[in-house]
């Protein structure tokens, strides 16, 4: 689908009133097709390089490119189409199932009725095929909605998606069906994944890569398996062995 | 019809009232007697301030002096619509500023203009009061819509936030916010046209009748002041949240972080 690139990227945010880089010169590339896990400690940056990516937020230096073009040159509206997200918390809106999912399509003016089979399609994708459209989101499992969550991306056929904790709020048996359902997506619509999860076994259940981050920079970038087999830096042996929080 | 015009003497009875109060404040230790004392010294003399200035316009009939007047009651609604936001970003003055002006501006010149063709239309006898009362409406109104926006913004992030990744515009985004923002400033002047005559007599027509205007007369008046606030505060409004979008975010669609406070 997309192949998504960091280039030297950094970004400075202030925190309590002095400037620090969040990401400091972090580059790497993602290709077509694969999932990138993305790990580190708890404030390493990770949730910002993915907002960086669909442009919820702007880098302060380096460039990111989407098939090679620098995504700061896309309209933000598009770039968010073809780059979708799934946050920690399904952030679904206060209307049914079927209105969330249509949510995307029609704010470019597809109208609602003419979807229902794709919303069907959609929520058998994400394994809720019993699941009536018409039902309220919040009367839904935060499992269930965590997986609408994902249908109501998926509507906008994104070429990447970008996962930022999607199952941390979810219980472990939740949790890995939704790493199945990441995989099968990979699988079926050869969608660009990065996810991010603050579990290494997730990671290590997902990922094809594994991206470690520490303080804003890169520490390590290998195949999972590499990884998991022995990581090549010290912060990466510290990391594995839950040595860093 | 004449009136009973009140002598100082005669308001000094009225003093009367203030004691009373403070009586209250004393017997149950309420410490609000100081409170008392100098909000009745200060109401007497901004009062009497704005008399004398009253005064001064409907003997001059200048338009000047009223246009200037109605520029210092428009600055001082902005001051305190700004003020009565609970917290303050780069912009709020301009968003506030133009929304009442625009708001106000338009509701009074179609009642002075085409309901009451007020000739001249200056005569301050008119435009004093009716702006006065559009503009503080207006000014709640405004106040109103923008804090109750940006709380929403501040507390439904991740909604508008799904929504920006969606595909959103950013207006897009707050569109569920706007409404509700729109109708809490709405509301309470809805609401006073469901009560008005029922629960209190409004201070601009009970002035009128004791004036000496025939009730029917002054319920006239006050029918077209009520309406006319309905529409001063939708316009202001509407106004308020449609220009507020740019205080929270960027041309590029992104929450500004500094507007919300970190998360
Ligand atoms: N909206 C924000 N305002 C200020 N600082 C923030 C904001 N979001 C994140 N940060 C800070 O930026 C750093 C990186 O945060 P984040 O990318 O969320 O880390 P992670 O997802 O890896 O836990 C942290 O130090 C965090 O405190
Ligand atoms: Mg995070």
């Amino acid at each position: 689908m997309a192949k998504i690139e960091f280039l030297n990227v950094t970004k400075t945010r202030s925190i309590d009133g002095e400037m620090r880089n969040v990401l400091d010169d972090v580059s790497v590339a993602v290709e077509k097709g694969t999932i990138l896990a993305i790990g580190g400690p708890s404030g390493a940056g990770k949730s910002t390089m993915l907002r960086l990516a669909n442009r919820l937020e702007s880098a302060t230096s380096g460039r990111v490119l989407l098939d090679g073009v620098d995504i700061s040159t896309i309209d933000p509206i598009r770039l968010r189409r073809k780059v979708g997200m799934v946050f920690q918390l399904p952030s679904l809106f206060p209307l049914t199932v079927q209105e969330n999912l249509t949510y995307g399509p029609g704010l470019r003016g597809v109208e609602p009725s003419s979807l229902e089979a794709k919303v069907r399609e959609m929520l058998d994708m994400v394994d809720l095929p019993d699941l009536s459209p018409g039902r309220l989101a919040g009367e839904l499992s935060v499992g269930q909605q965590q997986r609408v969550a994902i249908a109501r991306t998926l509507m906008n056929e994104p070429e990447v998606l970008l996962m930022d904790e999607p199952t941390s709020a979810l219980d472990p048996a939740t949790a890995k069906s939704v790493l199945e359902l990441v995989c099968d997506i990979r699988c079926r619509y050869g969608i660009t994944v990065l996810f991010v999860s603050h579990s290494l076994e997730h990671s290590k259940l997902v990922g094809d890569r594994f991206l470690l981050i520490v303080d804003g920079r890169v520490i390590e970038e290998s195949d999972i398996e590499a990884f998991f087999l022995g990581p090549s830096t010290e912060l990466g042996r510290k990391f594995l062995a839950g040595e860093l929080k | 019809m004449e009136y009973i015009s009140l002598s100082y003497a005669s308001l000094g009875i009225a003093v009367l009232f203030i004691i009373s109060a403070m009586a209250v404040s004393f017997r149950y230790r309420l410490g609000l007697e100081k409170d008392l004392a100098v909000g009745a010294v200060r109401a007497f003399v901004q009062l009497t301030a704005i008399g004398y200035v009253l005064q001064l316009l409907f003997v001059s009939e200048r338009w000047y002096y009223v246009v200037g007047m109605l520029v210092i009651m428009l600055a001082a609604a902005i001051k305190n619509a700004v003020a009565r936001q609970s917290v303050t970003l780069k912009g709020m003055f301009t968003t506030l500023g133009i929304s009442i002006f625009v708001g106000s501006a338009l509701t009074t010149a179609v009642v002075i203009g085409i309901i009451l063709r007020v000739k001249p239309w200056y005569s301050p006898r008119y435009l004093i009061p009716l702006a006065g009362s559009i503009l503080g409406n207006s000014m709640t109104g405004a106040a109103l819509a923008l804090n109750r926006l940006r709380s929403d913004i501040t507390h439904r992030k991740p909604e508008v936030e799904a929504a920006l990744a969606l595909g959103a515009t950013s207006r897009q985004a707050v569109m569920p916010m706007i409404r509700d923002a729109l109708k809490s400033a709405m509301l309470p002047s809805i609401s006073s046209l469901m009560v008005v005559g029922i629960v209190h007599l409004p201070g601009m027509m009970a002035g009128q009748i004791i004036a000496g205007a025939y009730p029917v007369d002054a319920v006239k008046y006050q029918l077209m002041v009520v309406y006319m606030i309905a529409a001063a505060v939708a316009i202001t409004s509407m106004m308020v949240v449609y220009l507020a979008t740019s205080l929270f975010f960027t041309p590029d669609h992104m929450l500004k972080a500094e507007a919300l406070g970190s998360t």
